[in-house]
């Protein structure tokens, strides 16, 4: 069973759900995020949000995937004062919401003063609501933007414990442990943390407190970033129980915090989500080896469309 | 004398709630006394923290008085947060039309939450000011959701005006909801209806898919009017048919 704790799947196609759920994906986790074009008004923030609590949530659960979200003004768009402020009278309602996991993705994109701003105000909301928080670090300046994501965590008080420091790499990631944050990696072509870097982090560090996650979203992803990870972890001599850990464990332990993320929810679902929102995942049940495969793979396979 | 809707939601939560059950009167009596609405929304929230999510367990005393209390109600199949949540919602004295309490909350709900409101349909006050927030939940994408207004359910007997009725029919079968557990799925049978369905029948024999056995339900009392007849007779020649009708 594998847990993908950063995925944006609202920007995702059917085949990603079918991958991920035939890969041994039983849970993911959808941060609410920039869409990659700024919404320009309160309302259409608020539909997102409304979206990955309800909708999304319902689609995941066709493909026998149990979807979480986290609820929060990202970094960029706390750039626009006017729509932040807007946003965030809406969060309280939301936070609330099942299968809300943890205040996030927050944090600094360009360090900018609302960004402080706006990530403050949030991380009290977390303490009152005694929810985890998920933090982006920023993609420029990022062991500088890092540390201080972590500063103004202590300096609110919230204990290090509840808080998972996400898109970490070589430079921060020693840290963020040594500081007793949870330290997430998001295996991301190009960009953040590539597979075989990872598997080289876990042989030096183990499995304590290591997320690792896709955090597939519209940009060039993977959504079988966790699962190929593992594989590759486990063809590289790492031992089953790190990789056990770092792609299943650690999140459920994490985002469990909150309450609202339980191991039951897919092995023994309600009998009411099993009448609407919860297909089941056959496919682990069934005791199928999770396998891999592209989704380039999957539409060429299939010539009739039914 | 009966008992309310309300009475009985709150007998079952209660008897069910354990250790909750006081936190459940409790918040009650203050939604009852003019809250704001925050507290309406934080108590709809925590609902399902304090209560879980297990089925409402209901006798069939139970389920006699539901009728009772409102023809045609089957809160069988409920769940328990998702009946606190409908109490609260009658319990709540708003400040404002219902209907525009009932949309805020709509617009802002999840999965879980939509279920509950749609659910507690025939049981709020003004119903004809709730058309419009019907329409949204009979259009949206999540079945559970449109099926919580579409089975066992007597508020589209009672209040939906033809079209949306046939519609509500055949958006059934299109995303292969049962008709069998639509109240009044006979009462409400209508000349339109059964073109309507005989057509989509033709469709789906067209494209070589199955169709659906209840769909005749609502097509044999006009079996015998002239457009339905055609258009069976025809299926009939197309080898269509063989026992549907019969």
């Amino acid at each position: 069973m594998l847990i993908d704790p950063h995925a944006h799947m609202i920007s995702r196609t059917t085949d990603d759900y079918q991958a991920m759920a035939d890969a041994g994906v039983v849970a993911l986790i959808e941060p609410a995020f920039w869409l990659g074009q700024p919404r320009t008004f309160v309302g259409t923030y608020v539909d997102y949000l409304s979206t990955i609590v309800g909708w999304e949530r319902f689609r995941a659960g066709q493909f026998g995937i149990r979807h979480y979200c986290t609820i929060g003004l990202n970094s960029k768009e706390a750039n626009n004062e006017e729509l932040a402020e807007g946003v965030m009278e809406w969060l309280p309602r939301f936070a609330l919401k099942e299968g809300v996991v943890a205040i996030g993705e927050i944090g600094y994109d360009e360090q900018t003063a609302l960004e402080d701003k706006y990530f403050r105000l949030q991380l009290e909301l977390a303490k009152e609501l005694n929810l985890p928080v998920m933090v982006h670090t920023p993609h420029r300046d990022k062991k500088r933007g890092t540390s201080r994501s972590m500063d103004v965590c202590e300096e609110h008080g919230i204990d290090p414990g509840m808080v998972v420091i996400d898109h970490n790499n070589e430079e921060t990631v020693a840290e963020t442990l040594q500081r007793g944050f949870w330290a997430g990696f998001s295996i991301y072509p190009s960009t953040k943390m590539g597979n075989k870097r990872m598997v080289e982090l876990l042989k030096q560090y183990g499995g304590e407190r290591i997320i690792v996650d896709s955090a597939c979203d519209w940009g060039i992803s993977d959504c079988l970033g966790v699962a190929k990870t593992a594989q590759l972890a486990l063809e590289s001599g790492v031992s089953e129980e790190t990789v056990r850990k770092v792609c299943y464990q650690n999140a459920l332990d994490a985002y469990g915090q909150s309450g609202q993320m339980k191991e039951d929810d897919w092995l023994n679902p309600p009998a009411i989500d099993q009448r609407t929102l919860y297909e089941g995942n056959s496919i682990l049940r069934g005791g199928r080896e999770p396998h891999i495969e592209t989704p380039g793979e999957r539409r060429a396979k299939q010539l009739l469309i039914e | 004398m009966t008992d309310q809707p309300a009475d009985l939601l709150q007998r079952w939560v209660t008897t069910q709630a354990g250790d909750a059950a006081p936190w459940v009167t409790d918040q009650l009596a203050t939604l009852a006394q003019g809250a704001a609405e925050r507290d309406l929304h934080i108590f709809l929230g925590l609902a399902p923290r304090k209560l879980g999510k297990s089925d409402l367990v209901l006798s069939p005393a139970d389920r006699a008085a539901a009728d009772a209390a409102h023809a045609g109600w089957e809160p069988q199949g409920w769940s328990i947060d998702g009946a606190a949540r409908v109490l609260g919602l009658l319990r709540f004295k708003a400040q404002r039309p219902f209907a525009q309490v009932f949309k805020d909350l709509r617009r802002t709900a999840d999965a879980g939450e939509m279920i509950a409101l749609y659910r507690g349909l025939p049981l709020y006050p003004e119903p004809e000011t709730l058309d419009f927030e019907v329409g949204e939940g009979l259009r949206s994408n999540l079945k559970p959701v449109f099926e919580a207004i579409a089975h066992r359910n007597p508020f589209p007997r009672d209040h939906f005006d033809q079209h949306r009725w046939n519609h509500m029919i055949l958006k059934a079968l299109f995303v292969g909801s049962d008709l069998g557990p639509i109240t009044g799925l006979k009462d409400r049978a209508n000349p339109e209806l059964a073109r309507i369905l005989v057509d989509y029948a033709q469709e789906r024999w067209a494209a070589g898919r199955p169709v659906s056995e209840e769909l005749w339900i609502p097509v044999r009392p006009f079996a015998d009017a002239p457009e339905i007849r055609s258009r069976l007779d025809r299926a009939r020649a197309e080898g269509h048919l063989e026992e549907a009708l019969q």
